[in-house]
């Protein structure tokens, strides 16, 4: 089958990162690099691995939109809303990166198929990516959650400017994220910048109170859901298994990322990435069935 | 003319710490009472680790961020209101945006020492507020006295009027804090402060330092009232400067009064250096993590002491309370192998 023609929006770390991803998919292919200084380390990247790039932002996609059909956006809450205006305009599926929550909230290993129904997606945040499979597991094991906290903790070098000044953006929808998957009537979201050298892996925490802990039904479901990641995020992995201490559930998890554009401790990075492009080939699966995108006629 | 000294009184906020974090409105409203009689410029409140921060986390408060300040505010008149907020535990529109609301004056906009770009837009709409508004870096003992001056300009930059640097862990010496005060003073054009914990019982020996070096703020708190061994203690302090002839404008009887008061009304025990407290300082641990270490290393039936190097050895941030578990259940691991 042929690959589904996508481009990226933004040449940071997370677009090029999400770059070479690509380049290893089956049934993805980048056709355009897009950002606004062909000097940025990102674009260098880019040039030398043969994609053809573009410093028109936006526009680039405006000016050719056939040479595409999915848009990755990896740009900033407040870009990504007006990127979004012309891209639904002109049809294109949208994996959003950032914190804008135009489309409905994924976390593939969750809800993949409802996700990929729309035409926008949200990936929800790193941190969300890591806590909120596991918080979801406490909402399907538990009647009743009153309360769900989960705080990571990431190596400073692993978080760029923009995640630095929208720290609360990053707090906000990963809380959001946290009740919506797991029906705790509270959420709570903490992040950390550790700078110790050598660099610490991403690692999340996840506590709850709840009625009548459940844990042995928890922990079984855990261990199938980090399998399940595993499928997409190689490097996830359970720290501490649920344990009931002083009054809470708590649960932890380590996320080390493959290595591609960024170290292996910037797991952070490479868990949000990972999701989008499980999102992305589930749609180029569904592209191969023509009726199945109807969504997108307007 | 004497050379005068801003206090700022943390009882209320890092003596929650020491609480777990159950101060309650009656508490409150009794010490802000006698810190307020006796001239006390600053008087900070909160949970421990500041706006925002009950947790699961951290430790959950006994009252919310709301009745702690409305009745903190409902009891000061001469003394200003501050609290400490840390960026990734505080957001500006549900916690900054609220606490305004309730009156409060001062604004301490604090992150780890190396971290101070994460307090660029809570100092700059503290500012946008007309609040008084100051940057804080903590842990500093884990920084070089070059790079704490890197970070200090940055929140320089960003609107703070003054910088307050943290011995979170009660780690320093007098000369550590010495040399990083002065190269802070040499390189900043806003006031530089100093907050001393007493793990080593350097307290007050520390804040001396600081003030010989340039420095003119410091934090105390009433007995020592704070996180693990303990604050510099401000009675002490107050008496120790009006000695050496610096200016607090904190009269001596009333806050020695108030300090008999705040243990009388808020302490269930006076603190003491621990042993336990000692090793902490030693391996440069935040002093918030004590309750925490105590609880869940008596729970698994470990050596505390072994914990607190192990976590100092991982160069562990406040706020990475959950790594303790993890620390403890790794040295039962090991245990049993």
């Amino acid at each position: 089958m042929s690959k589904l023609k996508v481009a990226i929006l933004g040449s940071g770390n997370i677009g090029t990162d999400l770059l070479i991803k690509i380049q290893r998919s089956e049934y993805l292919e980048c056709v355009l690099f897009i950002g606004r200084n062909l000097s940025s380390p990102g674009m260098a990247k880019a040039i030398s691995l043969g994609v053809k790039v573009s410093d028109q932002s936006i526009n680039a996609i405006v000016k050719d939109p056939d040479c595409c059909d999915l848009v990755f956006d990896a740009t900033s809450a407040k870009d990504a809303q007006h990127h979004w205006t012309i891209l639904k305009k002109l049809g294109k599926i949208v994996v959003d990166m950032t914190p804008a929550k135009v489309g409905g909230l994924c976390i593939p290993a969750v809800n993949l198929n409802d996700a990929i129904a729309q035409q926008n997606v949200n990936m929800v945040t790193c941190g969300g990516q890591a806590s909120i499979p596991i918080a979801y597991l406490i909402g399907q094991t538990h009647p009743e959650v009153e309360y769900i906290e989960v705080v990571s903790s990431i190596a400073s070098r692993s978080a760029g400017p923009a995640t630095r000044l929208n720290l609360d953006e990053y707090i906000e929808t990963t809380e959001e994220g946290v009740r919506l998957f797991s029906g705790a009537k509270r959420a709570k979201a903490i992040l950390n910048l550790n700078p110790a050298n050598p660099c610490i892996d991403m690692q999340t925490t996840i506590f709850a109170k709840v009625t009548n802990p459940n844990i042995e039904a928890l922990t079984l479901a855990v261990e199938a859901m980090v399998k399940n990641i595993n499928s997409y995020v190689p490097g996830y992995q359970l720290l501490v298994s649920p344990i009931y201490e002083n009054g809470r559930i708590v649960v932890m998890v380590k996320a080390q990322g493959l290595g591609d554009y960024l170290p292996k401790y910037a797991g952070n990075l490479d868990i949000i990435n990972c999701a989008a492009i499980a999102v992305a080939e589930e749609y180029a699966k569904k592209a191969a069935d023509p009726a199945a995108m109807n969504f997108l006629a307007n | 003319m004497k050379q005068h000294i801003l206090i700022s009184d943390p009882t209320l906020r890092d003596g929650n710490h020491a609480v777990s974090h159950q101060l309650s409105a009656k508490q409150v409203a009794a010490y802000c009472e006698a810190a307020n009689n006796a001239g006390v410029p600053i008087v900070e409140v909160g949970h421990g680790n500041g706006l925002g921060a009950s947790s699961l986390q951290v430790g959950e408060s006994l009252e919310s961020d709301e009745v702690l300040l409305t009745t903190a505010r409902k009891h000061l008149s001469k003394s200003k209101l501050g609290i400490h907020v840390i960026p990734g535990f505080a957001t500006i529109q549900r916690d900054l945006r609220m606490a305004i609301e309730w009156g409060v004056d001062v604004i301490r906009v604090a992150s780890h020492c190396t971290e101070a770009d994460i307090t660029q837009r809570h100092i700059g709409y503290s500012r946008e507020k007309g609040k008084e508004t100051y940057g804080v870096l903590m842990m500093t003992h884990m920084a070089s006295p070059e790079l704490l001056v890197e970070e200090a300009q940055k929140m320089e930059l960003y609107g703070a009027e003054g910088i307050i640097i943290m011995d979170s862990a009660g780690a320093y010496l007098p000369s550590d804090v010495s040399g990083r005060i002065t190269a802070l003073v040499d390189g900043l054009a806003i006031p530089v402060g100093f907050h001393g914990h007493n793990n080593l019982g350097m307290g007050i020996a520390n804040s001396i330092a600081a003030i010989e070096a340039g420095a003119t703020m410091l934090d105390g708190t009433a007995r020592g009232f704070g996180a693990g061994a303990g604050n510099a203690q401000l009675e002490v302090l107050i008496a120790v400067l009006e000695k050496m002839g610096y200016s607090t404008g904190v009269n001596l009887y009333k806050i020695l009064d108030a300090a008999d008061i705040a243990e009388r009304e808020i302490m269930p025990t006076v603190p003491v250096i621990k042993s336990e407290s000692v090793v902490s300082g030693l391996a440069g641990v935040f002093s918030g993590f004590s309750k925490h270490v105590n609880r869940i290393s008596k729970e698994y039936n470990v050596d505390q002491r072994d914990v607190y190097f192990e976590l100092g050895r991982r160069k562990v941030v406040a706020g990475q309370e959950d790594l303790i578990i993890e620390v403890v259940l790794d040295i039962v691991k090991r245990r049993e192998k």
